[in-house]
Parts: C-alpha cells; sequence; structure tokens
C-alpha cells in the first residue's frame, strides 16, 4: 500500500496528528465533547428537524400498519417499490464502516483512526434502518419472525433455497457483528469516559457500558487480538452482505435481475455511497466540533480517492449491464436496456449516470479533492445518485419485464415519500445522539498513535 | 486490616515495560500493567500469557457453521421436506449462504465473549478503583501493580523495590 507510515509523517502540512498534542490533552479534547460541551443551537437546529422526520417515519408506519402496503404506489407489475429500493440504499451506505475499520485495519492503513468510530456508527445505524424496511414491505410484518427458524407449534421451516431467507441470516449477522465489533472498540473509551466523568450520572452509565474495563497489559493483549480476528472475519461479511442482497435479484430470471455482474457491482456500489455518506457526515462532525486536527484534509482526500476509484467500479458495473445485453441477444434483456435509457424513467437513468459517473471525475483534480465544498456537495450527489441507482434496479426491471400486457407504471405516492425521508431523519436523530454520548473518535487508537509517531 | 497491593505510576510506556521485566526479573509473579492503550511488548514483560482467542474464534465459527449446516439439512430433509420443481432435498449449494453467515456470526461472538470472559469482564469493583490516581490510566499515565499476595511478597521489599524503579508516585492500594 502506498501509505506507509514513514511516508505519512513526512509529507509537509500532512501528518496524521498535530504535534503539541499529549496524551492527556488528545482524552480531554475528545471526551469533553462528550462530557462538557453543551449543545449549540446547530445541534438542536438538526436534532429537532430530524426529529419531526422521524416522527413522520413512525406516523408513516402507523398508518401502514393499519391499512396495508397499499398506502405506497406498488401494485402489480411493480410489487417492489421505494421500500426495497430503501433497503438495499441504506444497507449499502452500511458498508463503509466495516470497510473502513476491517479492511482498513487489516492493510494497516493508519489514516482511518480518526474516521472509523463514526464510519461504524454510521454503519450500525445504516443498516439497522436498512433492516426495517423489507418488515414493512411484508404486508403482513407481524410475521416477519416466520423467517426465523424455530421449532413451531405448525412444524414449519424457512425456504432455505430462497435469497430472501439468505438475505434475513445476511443481515442479521451483519448488524450483530457490526454491532458488537463497534461495541468492543468502543470499550476502553467509555472506560475513559467513566474516569473522566464529571456527574455520577455520566460516572454510573459509562462505568455499566464499561464493564469495568481497566486496560490491564493482558487484557489489551486478548481485546487487541479478538479486535484483530474480528475484523478478519467483518472482512469477507461486508462483501457476502451486498452479495446475497443482490441474489435477491440476481436468483429471480426478470430481464435486469437475472445477471451474474450483480454480486460484485452491489458491493462496489454498496462502498461508493458509503464513502460517500462519510463525507457527508466527516464534513459537518469535524467542523461543528473542532476536530480538524483529527480528521483533517488528508482524511477527506482519502475518502475522495476511495469515491473515484469505486466511482469507476460502479461504472464498469452500469457498462457491463449494457454490453451484456447486448451480447446475450436476448430480447427482453435489450429491450430492458433501451427502455431504461429512453423509456418512462430514462430521466433517473441519465440523472444517476450524471450523479455516479461524471460527477465524480471532477476527484481527478487535486484542487478539488482537497476543497471540502466541493467534497460535501460531491457526497450529497452520489448519495443521490446511488438512490437513484437503487430505484431504478428495482422499478424499471419490473414495470417492463415480458408481455407487454402486464406492464404497468410505477409512481411513488407521499408515504413513499414520507418512508424515505423519514427514514433519512431517523439515521440522522441516531447520528446526533450518538455524538452527544459517545466519543466520535477513538480516544485509545488515537493515544496509541501519538505514541507510534513520538517513538518513531 | 491487610491492603490489596503496591501501585506504581509511571510517565512513559517505555517506563512501564522496562519496570515490569525487572519486577518479573526479581522474581514477582503476579505482576500486572495498565496502560491508556496497548502498549507493544508490555504483555510478554508482566509474564506468561497464553493468546486462546484465535482457538476459541475457531471453535466459534465451526460450531456455528457446523450448526447452521446441521438445521438446514435437518429441516430441508428429516422435519419439512418439499419437492421443489425435482431438486434434491439435501441441495447443498444453497445452505451456503446461510453456513457461512453463521460461521461469521459464531466466531464473531465467540471472539467478543471469549475475551470478556478470560479478561474476567464485566467486573464494575475492582480494589484498584479505590486509588482515585488509578483513573489516569485510562487518560495518560502508566501503572505497575504487584499484589500482596504474591508469593515472593514481603511487604517492605516491594515497596523498596517498587521505590527502587523511581516511579511517580508509590500508592497503597486497599482491599
Amino acid at each position: 500500500m502506498a501509505e506507509q507510515p514513514s511516508a505519512t509523517t513526512t509529507a509537509p502540512g500532512e501528518v496524521t496528528l498535530p504535534s503539541g498534542y499529549t496524551y492527556t490533552s488528545v482524552t480531554d479534547k475528545i471526551a469533553n465533547i462528550v462530557l462538557t460541551r453543551r449543545s449549540r443551537w446547530p445541534w438542536f437546529l438538526t436534532f429537532s428537524i430530524a426529529l419531526v422526520c422521524m416522527l413522520a417515519f413512525f406516523l408513516a408506519c402507523g398508518v401502514l400498519f393499519i391499512v396495508g402496503p397499499g398506502i405506497w404506489g406498488i401494485n402489480i407489475p411493480v410489487a417492489w417499490g421505494y421500500a426495497i429500493g430503501n433497503f438495499v440504499w441504506w444497507i449499502g451506505i452500511g458498508h463503509a464502516g466495516t470497510f473502513i475499520s476491517a479492511i482498513l485495519l487489516l492493510l494497516r492503513q493508519k489514516w482511518r483512526t480518526s474516521i472509523n468510530r463514526f464510519a461504524e456508527a454510521m454503519t450500525l445505524f445504516a443498516a439497522g434502518i436498512a433492516g426495517i424496511f423489507p418488515i414493512l414491505h411484508l404486508g403482513r410484518p407481524w410475521f416477519f419472525y416466520w423467517l426465523v427458524p424455530y421449532p413451531d407449534a405448525m412444524s414449519l421451516w424457512p425456504q432455505w433455497r430462497s435469497p430472501l431467507v439468505w438475505d434475513f441470516f445476511a443481515i442479521s449477522t451483519y448488524l450483530t457483528v457490526s454491532l458488537v465489533f463497534w461495541y468492543m472498540g468502543l470499550i476502553p473509551d467509555l472506560a475513559t469516559l467513566r474516569d473522566r466523568a464529571k456527574t455520577r450520572t455520566q460516572q454510573l452509565i459509562y462505568g455499566l457500558f464499561a464493564l469495568g474495563w481497566r486496560g490491564e497489559a493482558r487484557h489489551w493483549a486478548r481485546h487487541q487480538s479478538a479486535y484483530l480476528l474480528m475484523a478478519g472475519l467483518a472482512t469477507p461479511l461486508v462483501v457476502s452482505v451486498h452479495s446475497v442482497v443482490s441474489l435477491d435479484f440476481a436468483i429471480g430470471n426478470t430481464p435486469g435481475y437475472h445477471s451474474t455482474i450483480f454480486p460484485p457491482y452491489f458491493v462496489a456500489g454498496a462502498l461508493f455511497s458509503g464513502f460517500a455518506m462519510v463525507l457527508t457526515l466527516a464534513i459537518p462532525l469535524r467542523h461543528f466540533f473542532g476536530l480538524h486536527e483529527f480528521i483533517t484534509m488528508r482524511h477527506l482526500e482519502n475518502c475522495a480517492k476511495v469515491l473515484l476509484a469505486t466511482g469507476w467500479f460502479v461504472a464498469y458495473g452500469y457498462l457491463s449491464e449494457t454490453f451484456m445485453a447486448y451480447y446475450s441477444n436476448d430480447p427482453f434483456e435489450i429491450y430492458m436496456v433501451q427502455n431504461r435509457m429512453t423509456g418512462p424513467y430514462a430521466p433517473v437513468y441519465w440523472a444517476l449516470i450524471t450523479c455516479n459517473v461524471l460527477a465524480p471525475q471532477i476527484m481527478w483534480w487535486r484542487a478539488a479533492r482537497r476543497s471540502v465544498p466541493v467534497l460535501f456537495v460531491l457526497s450529497l450527489v452520489v448519495n443521490m445518485g446511488m438512490w437513484m441507482e437503487r430505484f431504478l434496479i428495482v422499478v424499471s426491471s419490473l414495470h417492463r419485464d415480458f408481455l407487454p400486457s402486464a406492464w404497468g407504471l410505477f409512481i411513488p405516492t407521499r408515504w413513499d415519500w414520507i418512508h424515505l425521508l423519514g427514514s433519512i431523519g431517523m439515521f440522522v436523530v441516531l447520528f446526533m445522539l450518538f455524538i452527544r454520548f459517545l466519543p466520535a473518535i477513538s480516544i485509545a487508537e488515537i493515544r496509541e498513535m501519538l505514541h507510534e509517531e513520538k517513538s518513531s | 486490616m491487610t491492603g490489596y497491593g503496591l501501585l506504581a505510576e509511571f510517565k512513559t510506556a517505555e517506563d512501564l515495560v522496562e519496570a515490569a521485566r525487572r519486577a518479573r526479573a526479581a522474581g514477582y509473579r503476579r505482576v500486572e500493567a495498565y496502560s491508556p492503550f496497548p502498549v507493544e511488548g508490555l504483555v510478554e514483560a508482566v509474564g506468561s500469557y497464553k493468546d486462546r482467542i484465535p482457538l476459541l474464534t475457531l471453535l466459534g465459527g465451526i460450531v456455528g457453521g457446523a450448526g447452521g449446516y446441521f438445521m438446514q439439512w435437518y429441516s430441508a430433509v428429516v422435519a419439512y421436506p418439499i419437492d421443489q420443481g425435482g431438486r434434491p432435498y439435501h441441495s447443498w449449494p444453497a445452505f451456503i449462504p446461510v453456513t457461512f453467515e453463521l460461521a461469521v456470526l459464531g466466531a464473531a461472538l465467540a471472539a467478543f465473549f471469549g475475551m470478556l470472559a478470560l479478561n474476567g469482564l464485566p467486573k464494575l469493583y475492582h480494589p484498584l478503583f479505590n486509588v482515585p490516581e488509578f483513573e489516569l490510566a485510562s487518560r495518560s499515565r502508566f501503572f505497575l501493580f504487584i499484589r500482596y499476595d504474591d508469593r515472593r511478597h514481603d511487604a517492605p521489599g516491594a515497596r523498596d523495590f517498587l521505590a527502587s524503579l523511581q516511579p511517580l508516585r508509590l500508592m497503597e492500594v486497599p482491599r
């Protein structure tokens, strides 16, 4: 890999940590965001707006449970609408956290240290929200536990040959492993918060969750061993999750779904949207909490480079889909591609090409990679583009499949939009609570990095 | 009333590693070292340590994967066989994704809970928490601790020994 430790410290103005920091000052700086800093109006304003959106989401779920999925625009032939698109989009966003934490850890990319914690939190929240959508979409969501293999009185078992059952296992495993990985990394920091706590309540709550962590040498050794192994396990897991999600589509024979490119194409898209979301979150975080010294330009630039690279994987996916349709000589596949580019959803297709393929090319310029406003806008553009891609995969393939007599259009209703925007609100609420109550940057890892820099 | 042990505070990680090494060399066996981040070489310095986490993780993975596969085989072949388009009941390729996920789940949970169990966590009360200065162990300082029930322990000797390492502070830990 390009980033050798020696190279990171010698590049002028790009050192990973500013000089003059001590163990005490890094600890206090990050811990005090949680412990003593009072919330200011930008936090309250964002939180309130997001809270309203989240409540709207709950309201929409209530209406959905009472009335049924008919409140959405879905019907036959387009029985999968926003709910499935949102699910795929959110689970994709939930991939970058594990990628940053696990894969970059294994590759010894030290720069990941200041962004892994909040990226993991992002993963957890996004994957959790993603998991809600298929359940909402079930029609009879109260029976979702039938997917769980348990010895029930009906003597029924899940259908193991169905990708939807695989998906249930993939998502629940991913959520559990992400939670455990995140929490394991948090334990030493929770101990720091317990010891630095200013009030009895803080001390009790952080103390309970710190589980009595003391930082003994053998404890650290086991912690590190388990953390590294978990990273090794999470690496194939993260690849498997979106692959399995893509099989929900690829196993079906609908034109536009039935394709072997889907698993890698979905994984690349997941990393692409995930890194875009990391940028969307990192930029306001460093701005409002004064974390410029920890989340440096170098971090943002590296994220931008990953964005550029994964953007090309995604572009390759688009190209391959089109090529394979013609190469297969299957009239339905060819029609699907033509319909995607010129049919009723063509504006969405060209918008997504603009957002996902054309817009990221600006990252070739160093000046653009180093401009915070450009990066922020681009990250939003990519997030939007990836949502449109998910929408298009789900809807455009279904709306005109084989027999023209069975064609139809999907038009989203206001409830579709409320569920989408409401889920974004819920994500923001969870993230805002996270940055107020937990250290957004791993304090113990920053101390370790400081020690390595001092001794090198 | 006898205390729990003696705690010496050091300024740098290197001092702590050196102190732990000398304590072991002097014959102390119940030596514990506390640091605000994992320090390389410290675990070797404080004494014998065998990393059992990889083995536990492997076992967890095997149990998860084998159990997951068995569950699918049992339900699809024995408990609830369905003829699905003439496919064999034991259609193993379709069982792989769930087997893989459950193997990862088993391994990850074994790694996490194994780490907690071997570390004796959760342990919300520990005598060291009675020492106010010990809170720096999660912030900036490095501590060496020798328990009074160390077999080589004769109280004045241990105090003199720790003092000879020139710690920043030397503290008695009450039980």
